[in-house]
């Protein structure tokens, strides 16, 4: 019998608006010792179906209309509770996406850890101890007699997601759900975290709902795939069977929104960017060493070429890029711009060039002022600049909002009123609004879902071309920078180690670091 | 084509600005709708007091004395014999300028200091607060009878040594605010289109910034009226003949128990000025988050 049997789950959400099937009649189930991957986008209702089961979601306004869930033989959609207080953490533990916001701030993670083991079980402080350090220890956290009594902000993201681990295994569950548990992590640690859920299922003997927007994550360790959208599974079966021999047109799309082959390069003879020595430094007040997030870091960017920079979280790569653009100060080197010196402008002329050079943000909730709408967010470059006047500002913006595909009458809406690829579409269109000739893209598309970051990297890809870019395109991902870019220059704690085509890097990496780079990329098999 | 556009651009043209959608929105809330009119009300009447109040504030009838609402005294009269009504009249005027004057001092200076403080950071935003924090230690009875004693007193310096305390918290209101909306993306988005720092500040940092400063706001309004109660009752602020609703209320409440209705009535306007501001900044603020309401 399987651990979880879900059939027929429908779960709704009731508002002003009307009644929105989330989930729309889903079956699947969780045999003990396998991993089941749901996979789908933001709003498929894949973490809701989850969240439901546990009755994590609010209700009203959400209503659970059918169905049944055997846990073990027990229907949980029907428990009460009290009784589902009992099972969570104790027979199904979660693990959520941002380990940050999960851990309680103020709170030791020892203590954290012990918590749940000290409601759920008879157990005294001194065992509750023993017990959390030979969890961390299993989780890989590195001295944990030591790191007990820190603060969750004493640990890198990775860490803190091994003591999110740690803690949703404590009481040793049968049952445990991650929630995009990679998501918010760099790729080394990714492939580290994700290598660390399959030992720990295999270990322990359970069953795994892993739900991802990403089939490439799970492509190494589920055996089992559920594609979901729009509340309903669309398709579902062994990992071989989903991977090699997926029938659904939505299941392909996903499939074909994993980044393809290498580009081929294109060559472009002459040099609009050169950067000569460049080193930022961030002060750590008077006496201490400063933090050497770029360091003497020379390169040049041809003129229309794509240029991937690609590192981890730290590596500088973030830094660079704003560097380039006088974003942050620069600490010493040069950034020549057709011929100008950048690092030695100031005032008029600097806001001259800044019309030459824009950027494209990571988060596109973040990089839009929420209180303006599109039309003033793309006025504002346009009249800055003297591109449009007063008068003929209206078609300006709404050419641009054509050019990024934008339907016309968003223009009076707010950000907070558009999905995540729309606001980067809004973003897009800031930047060129200038016309620039360089733009740097960082991380333009990692927080978005796999396939609007098909349709982002190919508006931008298309949009270069048209408006003539050269861009240097920042981002973990190798996958998807090398099926862009012309030339990769990869970056390791803020010095350039290796730089090569795509094809040069992924065939014959010369540096041991591209080598660990290139092992994370998740669902390296599908690659080739 | 071209009349497609030009009719896209009209819709386009309308109410995209936030303050044209604030007011849209803000029309939806009674609550809001009705304060809004109270106070302004308050302030025609103010306004015109010169002219429409029955009686003048400083003809006193010592044989009358107190009495309670009449026919021709519709809120009675105080021990001195004088028109109640005229003066919660004359009162208002010097209340509601107090309040309105004085907190719009605060605002003026409290949003601009703390937002230059925040957003350029560094020694800048050190001496600036330092200064803040110097005058927050200056006794502040002792500042304004210092001010009283050199220059005599007068009402707008009234006005300005309130305001030059009230902007004090204002100013780290902002200044907090300003902190963490600067190390957000859109501003160094901002910085990259190459706007001015005075252009950031005004377009993108205070609008994201209203909601707490305005909540502030509709606190400081009935602070500084109070206030100016508390100091004219110290002999530092208004005098009489001439009044204030807080020095009425203070008269009234030592004579409570015999003449109710001098504590009530002005009691009573000083109340509907509050709510009226509550529910108006209340509706303000919802009005200028977008994201709170659809429509």
């Amino acid at each position: 019998m399987a651990l979880l049997e879900v059939n027929n789950l429908e779960v709704s959400f009731v508002t002003r608006m009307g009644t929105n099937k989330a989930v729309d009649g889903i079956s699947f189930s969780v045999e003990t010792g396998k991993i089941t991957a749901i996979i789908g986008e933001s709003g498929s209702g894949k973490s809701v179906a989850c969240y439901s089961l546990l009755g994590l979601i609010p209700q009203p306004p959400g209503r659970v209309d059918g169905g049944t869930a055997l846990f073990e033989g027990k229907d949980l959609l029907q428990a009460s509770e009290s009784e589902l207080r009992k099972i969570r953490g104790r027979d199904v533990a979660m693990i959520f996406q941002d380990p940050m916001t999960c851990l309680n701030p103020f709170m030791t993670i020892g203590k954290q850890l012990m918590e749940p083991l000290l409601f759920h079980r008879d157990v005294t402080k001194a065992e509750a101890k023993a017990r959390a350090l030979q969890l961390l220890e299993e989780v890989g956290i590195r001295d944990p007699a030591n790191t007990f009594d820190n603060y969750p902000h004493e640990f890198s993201g990775g860490m803190r997601q091994r003591v999110m681990i740690a803690m949703a295994l404590i009481n040793e569950p049968k049952l445990l759900i991650a929630d995009e548990p990679t998501t918010a992590l760099d790729v080394t640690i990714q492939a580290q975290i994700l290598q660390l859920i399959a030992d720990l299922q295999k270990n322990r003997d359970i069953g795994v709902i892993f739900i991802s927007h990403d089939l490439a994550v799970v492509a190494d360790i589920a055996d089992q795939i559920v594609v979901m959208q729009q509340g309903k599974i669309v398709e579902a079966g062994d990992s071989d069977h989903i991977f090699h021999h997926a029938e659904h047109p939505y299941t392909q799309k996903l499939l074909a929104a994993i980044p393809g082959d290498s580009k081929q390069p294109e060559a472009h003879p002459e040099t609009l960017i050169e950067v000569r020595n460049l080193c930022t430094w961030f002060g750590q007040g008077k006496d201490a060493e400063p933090v050497k997030a770029v360091d003497d870091v020379s390169f040049d960017i041809r003129r229309g070429e794509i240029l991937g920079l690609v590192g981890e979280s730290g590596s500088g790569k973030s830094t660079i890029g704003r560097s380039i653009l006088r974003l942050v100060p620069v600490t010493s080197g040069h950034v020549n711009f057709d011929g100008t010196d950048l690092t030695q402008l100031e005032g008029g002329a600097l806001k001259q060039m800044r019309r030459r050079m824009q950027m494209i943000f990571q988060d596109p909730f973040a990089s839009l002022n929420p209180r303006m709408t599109v039309f003033d967010t793309l006025a504002e470059p346009l009249l800055l600049h003297g591109i449009e006047n007063r008068k003929t500002v209206a078609s300006g913006v709404l050419k641009l909002m054509d050019d990024v595909g934008l339907a016309r009458n968003f223009v009076r809406k707010y950000p907070h009123e558009f999905s995540g690829g729309q606001r980067q579409r809004i973003a897009i269109g800031r930047a060129l609004a200038t016309r620039p000739e360089f733009v740097v893209a960082d991380e333009p598309v990692s927080a978005l879902d796999v396939t609007i970051q098909a349709q982002i990297l190919d508006l931008m890809l298309d949009l270069g071309k048209e408006y003539g870019l050269t861009m240097l395109f920042v981002s973990h991902d190798l996958a998807v920078v090398r099926h862009l870019a012309d030339r990769i220059l990869v970056l390791y704690k803020g010095k350039v180690v290796e730089q090569g085509t795509g094809g040069e890097l992924f065939e014959h990496p010369k540096e041991e670091y591209t080598r660990a780079l290139l092992q994370s990329i998740p669902g390296r098999s599908l690659l080739d | 084509m071209t009349s497609e556009i030009i009719s896209d651009i009209t819709e386009a043209e309308q109410g995209t600005s936030l303050w044209k959608d604030a007011w849209l929105r803000l029309r939806k809330n009674h609550l809001a709708i009705v304060g809004l009119v109270l106070l302004v009300a308050l302030i025609i009447i103010a306004l015109l007091t010169p002219w429409i109040a029955p009686y003048s504030y400083e003809t006193q009838n010592l044989e009358l004395g107190a009495t309670p609402p009449s026919a021709q005294h519709w809120l009675g009269t105080d021990i001195f014999g004088r028109d109640l009504m005229t003066q919660i009249m004359y009162g208002g005027r010097v209340s509601l300028a107090v309040g309105f004057v004085a907190t719009s001092v605060a605002l003026l200076i409290g949003v601009t200091w703390g937002a230059i403080a925040g957003y350029v950071g560094g020694r800048v935003d050190a001496v600036m607060m330092r200064l803040v924090d110097i005058m927050y230690a200056l006794p502040f009875m002792i500042f304004i009878v210092l001010l009283m004693v050199v220059f005599g007193r007068n009402m707008l310096l009234l006005f300005l040594a309130i305001g030059a305390v009230e902007w004090l918290t204002m100013a780290r209101i902002m200044r907090s605010q300003v902190q963490s909306l600067r190390q957000q993306e859109f501003v160094e988005a901002a910085i990259s289109l190459g706007l001015s720092p005075g252009k950031i500040i005004v377009r993108h940092l205070i609008p994201n910034a209203l909601g707490p400063i305005i909540v502030y706001t509709t606190l400081t309004i009935p602070a500084v009226m109070l206030l100016e109660a508390f100091l004219s009752f110290l002999g530092l602020g208004i005098q009489p003949p001439k009044t204030s609703w807080g020095l009425l209320i203070s008269y009234g409440a030592e004579t409570m128990e015999e003449f109710p209705w001098l504590l009530i009535f002005p009691g009573l306007a000083l109340s509907i000025t509050l709510f009226s501001l509550n529910f108006l900044g209340d509706g303000l603020r919802d009005a200028l988050d977008v994201r709170r309401s659809k429509d």
